[in-house]
């Protein structure tokens, strides 16, 4: 066994990190990979709320003489079929990818937050109903239950965020129940209720902000499976309808048309989706790390 | 052991009757049915010749009635007939399940093939070089939509080979067959190996670093035998979870490759039902994925029993 060198194992471990950069700081040397992604994400992220400034061409414009015009000066990678500048559909299919991501994890996160610290705090018919309801919900795959809800509720983007979002629901009340399940017998829940706080009280603010860490977590996580989802859900004819540019429909069953034409077509799209999600799992592992250290690998 | 078995028989009957519920209604939902998609694209509507059609589709009957006609139709192997060809469902969905099955079959042990030694290596080699590669390639196997994998091997075959690998019903023989399959089996099967070889790894982790590996390597034990012989068998009881997860979710892969690729299997057939609003197609499609997913989960879960003698389901 080797010697411990105290010194190095308190910086390792974040002792004298001082102010928030010293804090970025850490993070940056600490997890490589997390600081990637996160740069990845940040980029993501300014693209789609800064779309209007970056792209110069408008997305939906067509002309049919840059008709499956190739990669070039005019257009740095390429037009579709009608014209379009494949470079502003991705900047702007930046914004679907993030309303998407963004609206059906909280959406999914919230509503399966409330109904695990529910079911785990009060517990009795109220948690047994729960949890077969949860049952149910789980025996189809994401994308199945997701195309079902997505067929049935019609095309739109706020139905392609709820759609995604309510698969999403058990798998985030599952953890937060389990979770709540063993904070109840904590000492600080029986002192709380010691001093005569309500349960409602008890729950809200001393077993729910514990409850943080885990869902984090597992929001990251969801946060990349509701962006394929959602490529998937368009790829399929059944996602945000037209015209609103989404990287999934720009690679729709049409594509597999121009694998031999128009390469660029089928490349630039997933590369956006993959950078995207990439980007999210390598965050999402760092963060899982920070907040979960008993899955320290 | 028999008195949790028949508990866990019951809340299995539980969960497909509230699945089958739940699709149910949800595909009636909305307005809109069949009739709806078929007069849009006439482009008129005489309201007398749609309820006809609705009424030969039994689209009028109240939607208890519509549920009591399809569940008690299940129960005698009636599937009911298929609104587009207007033949028996189940004449039109059997005969699409084995192309699907093969596909899954292969994918899966493309997963285990590589997922499993793969993970053991990134474990045994810890935060070496090798580690890291290997753990960014199986990132990345979580980050690639598997619809766009699948075109970017249409591609390469089509610009490499001038070939593209279709689909055909009436192959050579078996393993022409396979051979074919195995190109868009790989295309699903990357996503499953990336999330095996994650769990194989961390699990590995995990055993590697507990007393009873340490005792074994201080009576002098060899690497390959402390890595292979003590701690791979124990670190496999997750990863045997992972897979079973793993083989009845793959079905949302397969819709997407199945799709690209133009395989005519049950999962792209989903789709085009999804589409059509073909809900005898839908419904029993549901039910039947879902019926896979509730048997998978219970086989996991004895195939835990067999291999950890720790664990018991009494009480």
């Amino acid at each position: 066994m080797a010697v411990i060198d105290h010194d190095v194992e308190l910086t390792r471990a974040g002792a004298n990190v001082r102010g928030r950069l010293g804090s970025m700081l850490f993070f940056v040397r600490r997890y490589p990979l997390g600081a990637v992604g996160a740069l990845i994400m940040l980029a993501f992220a300014a693209t789609a709320v800064f779309a209007d400034a970056i792209a110069t061409f408008d997305p939906l414009t067509t002309n049919a003489r840059d008709s499956l015009a190739p990669p070039g000066d005019r257009h740095l990678l390429g037009a579709d079929f009608m014209g379009r500048d494949m470079l502003a559909r991705i900047i702007y299919g930046a914004r679907i990818s993030l309303a998407v991501g963004l609206g059906a994890t909280t959406l999914g996160c919230l509503v399966g937050m409330i109904i695990g610290l529910l079911s785990g705090y009060f517990g009795g018919w109220l948690d047994l109903t729960v949890q077969r309801l949860m049952d149910i919900m789980q025996s189809l795959p994401l994308l199945v239950m997701a195309l079902v809800m997505a067929a049935s509720l019609g095309p739109s983007l706020t139905n392609t965020i709820i759609a995604i979002a309510i698969p999403l629901v058990p798998n985030v009340a599952r953890v937060i129940r389990s979770n709540t399940l063993s904070l109840r017998e904590m000492p600080f829940v029986e002192a709380a209720r010691a001093v005569g706080m309500s349960e409602t009280r008890i729950a809200v603010s001393h077993v729910l902000p514990n409850t943080l860490a885990p869902l984090i977590v597992l929001a990251t996580a969801q946060f990349g499976s509701a962006i394929l989802v959602e490529s998937a859900l368009a790829f399929l004819g059944l996602g945000v309808p037209e015209p609103h540019p989404s990287w999934g429909r720009m690679l729709s069953e049409s594509a597999a048309e121009y694998v031999r034409t128009a390469p660029w077509l089928v490349i630039f799209p997933g590369v956006a989706i993959s950078a995207v999600v990439f980007g999210t799992n390598l965050l999402g592992d760092a963060i899982r790390d920070m907040l979960d250290p008993r899955q320290r690998f | 052991m028999g008195a949790y078995l028949v508990r866990r028989f019951l809340l299995m009957l539980l969960t497909l009757f509230g699945m089958s519920v739940l699709i149910f209604v949800m595909l009636r939902l909305v307005p809109g049915n069949i009739t709806d998609i078929i007069f849009d694209s006439a482009g008129f509507v005489n309201p007398a010749q749609k309820a006809k059609i609705e009424r030969q589709l039994g689209l009028d009957q109240p939607i208890v009635a519509q549920y009591i006609t399809w569940i008690s139709g299940l129960a005698r192997g009636d599937l009911g007939y298929a609104f587009v060809s207007e033949r028996p469902a189940l004449e039109e969905i059997l005969p699409r399940i084995p192309v699907t099955a093969k596909l899954a079959v292969l994918a899966l042990v493309f997963s285990v093939l590589f997922g499993v030694p793969l993970g053991v290596i990134s474990a045994v080699r810890q935060n070496t070089g090798l580690d890291y590669a290997l753990r960014v390639v199986s990132l990345s196997g979580l980050s690639l939509p598997s619809f766009w994998l699948g075109l970017l091997i249409l591609m390469a075959c089509v610009n490499w080979f001038g070939w593209i690998p279709i689909y055909r019903s009436t192959p050579g023989s078996f393993w022409s067959e396979i051979a074919l399959l195995s190109i868009p089996a790989a295309a699903v099967g990357f996503r499953s190996s990336a999330l095996v070889m994650r769990l194989t790894r961390s699990s590995m982790l995990e055993v590697l670093r507990q007393d009873y590996v340490r005792t074994a390597r201080a009576k002098g034990a060899s690497d390959p035998s402390v890595n292979y012989d003590h701690a791979l068998r124990n670190a496999m009881l997750p990863v045997v979870t992972i897979i079973g997860i793993e083989a009845a979710f793959l079905i949302g892969g397969l819709i997407v490759t199945e799709t690209v690729f133009n395989i005519p299997g049950v999962a792209r057939f989903l789709v085009e039902a999804i589409r059509w609003r073909d809900y005898p197609i839908v419904q029993n499609l549901v039910m039947f994925i879902a019926v896979i997913v509730v048997v998978v989960n219970f086989v996991v879960d004895m195939a835990y029993v067999a291999l950890d003698p720790r664990i018991k389901y009494e009480e």
